[in-house]
């Protein structure tokens, strides 16, 4: 219970970090370039959101700035974050809804397919270590992963779209589409899908694949599977059962570190892509300067990313009691 | 990009993270036996090779390349040729002369963001793994949170507001945000020392903390020092060409995100001048890639353990 409450209390923290660093950037920068910004909105809207604005970006605010900061606070918390620039007179919060499934789908499920292909190719790599599988996959892919994203996007849009032909050159769907639950419709997002989603699987997993291969090469050592060896087991269960599930835990607890990376990677591939997920929009707002759909989707992805660990965090648990009884 | 020792499990067996300092050290303290270790590992030699190459680029890139890389003297959208190796931009650039050029402005900021970080790193993972409790938990829970805020999204809010910085911006965003992962890693190095003898004797002895920490525990760490460098390195690589790639950068800079971003604004892919976007990134990656190499084989000369076999043989009596 107590670690349950104290990872909680570790998630507020970081989110709290998030929006103060939202609050006080642009504070900080010389000249306020939230000013710039707020210019444009002259005129648009009326008396309180109009107020809301300047006090989340401190505008020819009245109140003190501690008294601004709770103002910005309250917002937030409440879902309150102000009007797109760019999707005007749209909500914040109503633009970032429509972009958040794409990009949950798109890196989610890349997220879990590298994972798991990784940690499989790392485990069989130390098992078969020296071999021909072991020389060949972990270090590709390892390299690979020094490679930019947004690169790899790009050179694969040059084979697979431009010289062959294969596959659409971006976006989630055909221009025009209806948006349904129809087959044709989930089979032309599976299409667009496909260049975007294997970039950063080939990309990401790498780091998974480096270490659960080095786990595993210090838990082969250990003697209970030297023990499971004399006792005659198949090689597929001491590989699995005894050395596998052992050297996944560091894996699944570094799980929360590579998360980060690997959105940071996803939001250049959507860039290159034209994917209309979070990532996109959120280069589109700083592009147009719509800060208050910039900061929204830096929180946003804050969240998710947080709401994804604490997910790992449940099954760490579950597959290692000790987490929970160390703490 | 991580090493073993902050990944192997402590709790299973405490002989490990105790014997390794003490070999690392013998084996760094003398940099004769550092490169000997290079050069008997195939890996750091590949490393070590390529990162020669950029250098020497960046170093007399005039000697490869003579003239300006932004100037727009030839017919543009040419395709390669004899004169032209790489072919020409839009504008009438040269790409090779472009692709030269732009190595250094890469090198430069892999290398001091990576030292920066590194020295960042040191000085909060040390501190909070030597220092009593209530210091180490709060640099911890600080260290933590930098974490796992995710990084690229913060570096891009920070360089939107500050816009039009130039590469001491870039290399200051980065360092804000690449040096958690590291200061984590050193930290639980620092922990698996803080009881060994040497350490007690130097406390006893009545020694300063600060003497303690730079003459004492930072030496034992020199292979994850490097490690960290060379991780931080490909961290600052990576980032900063992805700003400069969507134009977060100095647009009018030397460099193979900006070139990319020329590229991309000029749709290079569709208009048949595929090197303009295929080159600069191939040097990002092979730069990248230079440093990660090194990493690899570091973990490897640091960890015994994880050193390649050779025959079957070799498994079975470990």
């Amino acid at each position: 219970m107590r670690y349950v409450l104290r990872r909680l209390g570790f998630f507020v923290a970081t989110l709290w970090t998030a929006m103060t660093v939202n609050f006080f950037l642009p504070r900080l920068m010389p000249g306020n370039p939230a000013i710039a910004m707020m210019a444009r909105f002259h005129g648009k809207l009326n008396g309180q959101a109009l107020r809301a604005m300047e006090v989340a970006f401190g505008v020819n605010a009245q109140e003190s700035l501690l008294a601004q900061y709770f103002a910005y606070l309250r917002n937030s918390a409440v879902g309150h974050f102000g009007t797109s620039l760019t999707f005007f007179p749209q909500p914040v919060s109503g633009v970032v809804l429509g972009a958040l499934p794409w990009t949950l789908g798109l890196v989610g499920v890349t997220t879990v397919i590298a994972f798991f292909l990784g940690t499989l190719i790392g485990m069989v790599g130390a098992w078969e270590r020296g071999g021909w599988f072991d020389s060949i996959l972990p270090p590709v892919f390892i390299v690979l992963s020094a490679f930019p994203y947004f690169w790899i996007a790009l050179v694969s849009i040059l084979i697979f779209s431009i010289s062959l032909g294969w596959l659409p050159l971006g976006f989630a769907y055909t221009n025009g589409a209806r948006i349904s639950l129809s087959w044709p419709f989930i089979g032309d997002v599976l299409v667009h899908a496909i260049l975007p989603g294997v970039t950063i699987v080939i990309t990401s997993i790498g780091g998974w694949i480096l270490t659960m291969r080095n786990n595993m090469i210090m838990t082969l050592a250990e003697d209970y599977v030297r023990m499971a060896r004399a006792k005659g087991l198949s090689p597929l269960r001491i590989m699995i059962d005894y050395a596998g599930r052992n050297a996944i835990l560091p894996n699944l607890s570094g799980f929360g570190m590579s998360l980060g990376f690997v959105v940071s990677g996803a939001i250049l591939v959507e860039y290159v892509f034209s994917y209309p997920g979070v990532g996109y929009m959120m280069l589109q707002a700083v592009l147009n300067e719509d800060y208050p759909l910039m900061q929204t989707l830096f929180l946003i992805i804050t969240l998710a990313v947080l709401l994804a660990i604490l997910a790992v965090d449940a099954i760490t648990v579950l597959l290692d009691p000790r987490t929970a009884a160390a703490s | 990009m991580s090493s073993a020792p902050a990944s192997a499990p402590p709790a299973s067996n405490p002989e490990a993270p105790a014997a390794r300092p003490t070999r690392a050290r013998a084996r760094f303290s003398v940099p004769g036996n550092l490169g000997r270790a290079v050069l008997s590992n195939r890996k750091a030699m590949a490393g070590a090779t390529l990162l020669a190459i950029f250098v020497v680029m960046a170093l007399v890139p005039g000697l490869i390349a003579p003239g300006a890389p932004g100037a727009e003297l030839y017919p543009p959208g040419q395709g390669a040729s004899f004169a032209h190796p790489l072919g020409t931009t839009s504008y009438g650039q040269d790409i090779f002369t472009q692709f030269i050029w732009g190595a250094r402005a890469s090198l430069i900021i892999a290398v001091v963001a990576g030292l920066l970080s590194t020295l960042l790193s040191a000085l909060i993972g040390v501190s909070a793994g030597y220092l009593p409790g209530a210091t180490d938990g709060i640099l911890s829970l600080i260290t933590d949170v930098f974490l796992i805020i995710p990084a690229f999204p913060l570096v891009v809010v920070i360089a939107a507001y500050s816009k039009g910085g130039g590469n001491a911006t870039i290399i200051a965003v980065l360092v804000v945000t690449g040096w958690a992962y590291g200061a984590r890693q050193l930290r639980a190095q620092v922990l698996s020392l803080r009881n060994r003898d040497f350490l007690v004797a130097a406390k006893l002895r009545g020694e300063r903390t600060l003497r303690i920490i730079v003459s004492e525990i930072l030496p034992n760490m020199t292979s994850l020092l490097v490690a960290n460098f060379l991780g931080a390195s490909v961290y600052a690589i990576l980032t900063a060409a992805g700003l400069q790639f969507v134009g977060l950068g100095n647009v009018n800079t030397d460099s193979w995100g900006t070139m990319l971003y020329w590229a991309q604004n000029n749709e290079a892919l569709q208009a048949g001048l595929p090197l303009w976007a295929v080159a600069p990134g191939l040097g990002i990656a092979l730069l990248g890639g230079a440093f990660a190499l090194l990493n690899y084989a570091f973990d490897e000369i640091s960890n015994p353990a994880l050193r390649p076999v050779r025959g079957r043989g070799a498994r079975s009596d470990s």
